[in-house]
């Protein structure tokens, strides 16, 4: 696939010319601020500058945080309450990351669903799709090993919990599961080790964000219809596109401000709402919290991991639930291959997008079950729910594709705009 | 391709190959290495508890190698209720007991009661607190069975500390126990 035909960076004066020569630094930052961006955007493709605002907000708000936390086991708490009390807008800081974290998986988890509705992740883009849940993995890992460091009764019987997944595997499980925390139990040497790892993987996680632009760069982006950009010539391509900046730029700082007014409200007066207060009680060992609840942006996988409560031939139930919430992710991965539509995006698919919609309320509703305690039909519902979220990767994606009926696509992303914002006049043709 | 005979070079690639494998190796394990457990974690830890406080129908934990160790002296009720029950209706049918060893003409060492109590009369129960699920602390006095509940994931233990209902795959570990003296048990 040829990409879109552009201008690009010409250096003017003999200063720029004699650095573009050595370091064509200018050229990158041109050509990626100017790229050809589909005229046709909804507000669903604002997602990706709030999630790269959210990186940027956890690294500088985390490095600041790590000048005044103690990483260990009798410290640690402590030290989260000294950036509380006495650290000069410590509990600012700190409020930003833990809030900041939510924002960023509210944020992940529209940009996952947008490119599942629109079919972004089928070919061309398949490698922007992986880059993206390897992205979202990575997050998950640096969510969880955050939450460990305040070390409260949450943090520790979290890691407890987490790590003995590993433990599930059958053979090395508890080899594993002994090498991650570095002793017997969840202790200092589990502590240290997560703080080093929850410092790393957001760097990382920069790096895969590289990635991830400079493949959909390739590609191009997707758009709502899911027709291409044409690029046979500069004019045409002209006509389905305007240059990221200024025109997303601005649409989506303008969508950034609007989710900032919520987010500060909440960082502000309500910092606490999506906290467990039980890890505001020092790491006990010896006592579990009554209810051990995953922060939000897990449940819907933890219900997953519940939902399994019976053994399979000789693998038991524990390891089948481990199995179930890892794969329920990769099942996700696999969608460009287990998609078999020709057509791209579900505006056109209108069987799909009941099946979508189902998909959407189970996200939801399994959501819903990771958080309450397992008992009563809470592990019936996960169960379905989690059968559910299979079928629709492994069996709907493929048999829709060879048996809907789907409507007609516009030819151009140009007849798609026209049709929304008719022409004013016709002089402008 | 007439002969399958590697020439100098194709040894010369192997070599090296092979060389940056071994190399490559011997790097990379002592990073891997470096997060086992450190030696003073190793160190063998063994502890000794008072148990000549402990009544009837009351149990103690202990923290030992930074898990939870129950010490239950049971009533005659419990120990009954823990009898009473058929191999048949465990899920678990292994002992779990780090102190037992199957008995002549048998395979191994069944999940009877007095294969896991630590006396003869079945009154000291000594178990790892920690759930074979994923390593929550379960309640005591509690669940379906009198005996044990861990609150995570629903799991129910007896009065032997068997699991019976749940997601846990197997019993509540007996590990190396002995009594010492009358009021005294060895962990370890």
């Amino acid at each position: 696939m040829a990409g879109i035909p552009h201008d690009h960076y010409k250096p003017k004066t003999g200063m720029q010319k004699w650095f573009h020569e050595r370091l064509p630094i200018a050229s990158l930052v041109y050509d990626t601020l100017t790229f050809p961006t589909p005229k046709n955007l909804n507000w669903m493709w604002i997602w990706g500058i709030v999630l790269t605002f959210c990186l940027a907000l956890q690294i500088i708000t985390g490095i600041i945080l790590v000048m005044h936390y103690t990483p260990h086991v009798d410290l640690a708490f402590d030290s989260v309450e000294h950036i509380m009390r006495d650290v000069n807008g410590g509990w600012a800081f700190r409020y930003l990351h833990a809030n900041g974290a939510s924002l960023f998986f509210i944020a992940v988890y529209a940009h996952i669903f947008r490119g599942l509705f629109y079919g972004s992740y089928k070919a061309p883009r398949e490698i922007t799709w992986i880059l993206g849940m390897l992205i979202y993995l990575m997050m998950m890992a640096t969510g969880f090993l955050g939450y460990v460091l305040p070390w409260g009764q949450m943090s520790f019987w979290g890691a407890t919990v987490i790590t003995g997944l590993f433990g599930a595997i059958p053979g090395v499980g508890s080899i594993l599961q002994e090498w991650l925390l570095g002793g017997p139990a969840v202790d200092n040497a589990t502590l240290n080790r997560f703080f080093s790892l929850h410092y790393l993987l957001p760097f990382v996680i920069v790096g895969l964000v590289a990635l991830h632009i400079w493949a959909f760069h390739t590609t191009g982006n997707n758009n709502p219809t899911g027709v291409e950009v044409r690029r046979k010539s500069k004019a045409e391509a002209q006509k389905d596109t305007v240059p990221f900046w200024p025109y997303y730029v601005m649409k989506d700082l303008f969508a950034l401000v609007m989710i900032m007014i919520v987010f500060m409200a909440i960082v502000g007066f309500m910092p606490n709402y999506l906290g467990h207060p039980d890890n505001y009680i020092p790491a006990n060992p010896l006592a579990t919290p009554a209810h051990i609840v995953p922060e939000w942006y897990y449940l819907p996988f933890y219900a997953i991991l519940r939902a399994i409560t019976f053994d399979v031939l000789f693998l038991d139930a524990k390891f089948l639930g481990v199995l179930a919430m890892f794969g329920s992710i990769a099942v996700m991965a696999l969608a460009p291959w287990t998609d078999t539509s020709p057509v791209r995006s579900g505006r056109y698919r209108p069987t799909f997008k009941i099946a979508f919609w189902i998909l959407g309320f189970d996200f939801m509703l399994l959501m819903w079950c990771g958080a309450q305690p397992a008992e009563g039909l809470v592990p019936l519902v996960s169960l379905i729910g989690a059968i559910y979220w299979f079928a629709y990767f492994l069996i709907i994606l493929p048999v829709l594709g060879w048996t809907e009926k789907t409507l007609p696509v516009p030819e151009t992303i140009e007849a798609d705009f026209d049709a929304h914002y008719p022409p004013k006049s016709s002089t402008v043709k | 391709m007439s002969e399958d005979k590697g020439n100098r070079r194709d040894f010369l690639y192997v070599a090296t190959a092979g060389t940056g494998a071994v190399i490559g190796g011997a790097a990379v394990w002592p990073m891997i290495n470096q997060m086992n457990p450190s030696a003073d974690v190793q160190a063998l830890s063994s502890i000794e508890v008072d148990v000549s406080d402990v009544e009837p129908g009351t149990q103690i934990t202990v923290k030992w190698l930074g898990k939870p160790v129950f010490i239950r002296r049971r009533t005659s009720e419990e120990i009954k209720a823990a009898r009473d029950v058929a191999l048949e209706d465990l899920p678990d049918i292994d002992a779990r007991n780090a102190n037992a060893s199957p008995v002549i003409g048998e395979t191994e060492t069944y999940a009877k009661d007095s294969n896991r109590s630590l006396d003869e009369t079945g009154e000291w129960l000594v178990m790892m607190g920690v759930c074979t699920h994923l390593g929550c602390v379960p309640l005591g006095d509690a669940g379906d069975f009198g005996g044990w509940f861990c609150p995570c994931h629903g799991s129910h233990y007896d009065t032997a500390g068997r699991i019976r209902k749940g997601p846990a795959p197997e019993n509540l570990p007996v590990p190396v126990a002995a009594f010492v003296d009358a009021n005294t048990i060895k962990l370890g």
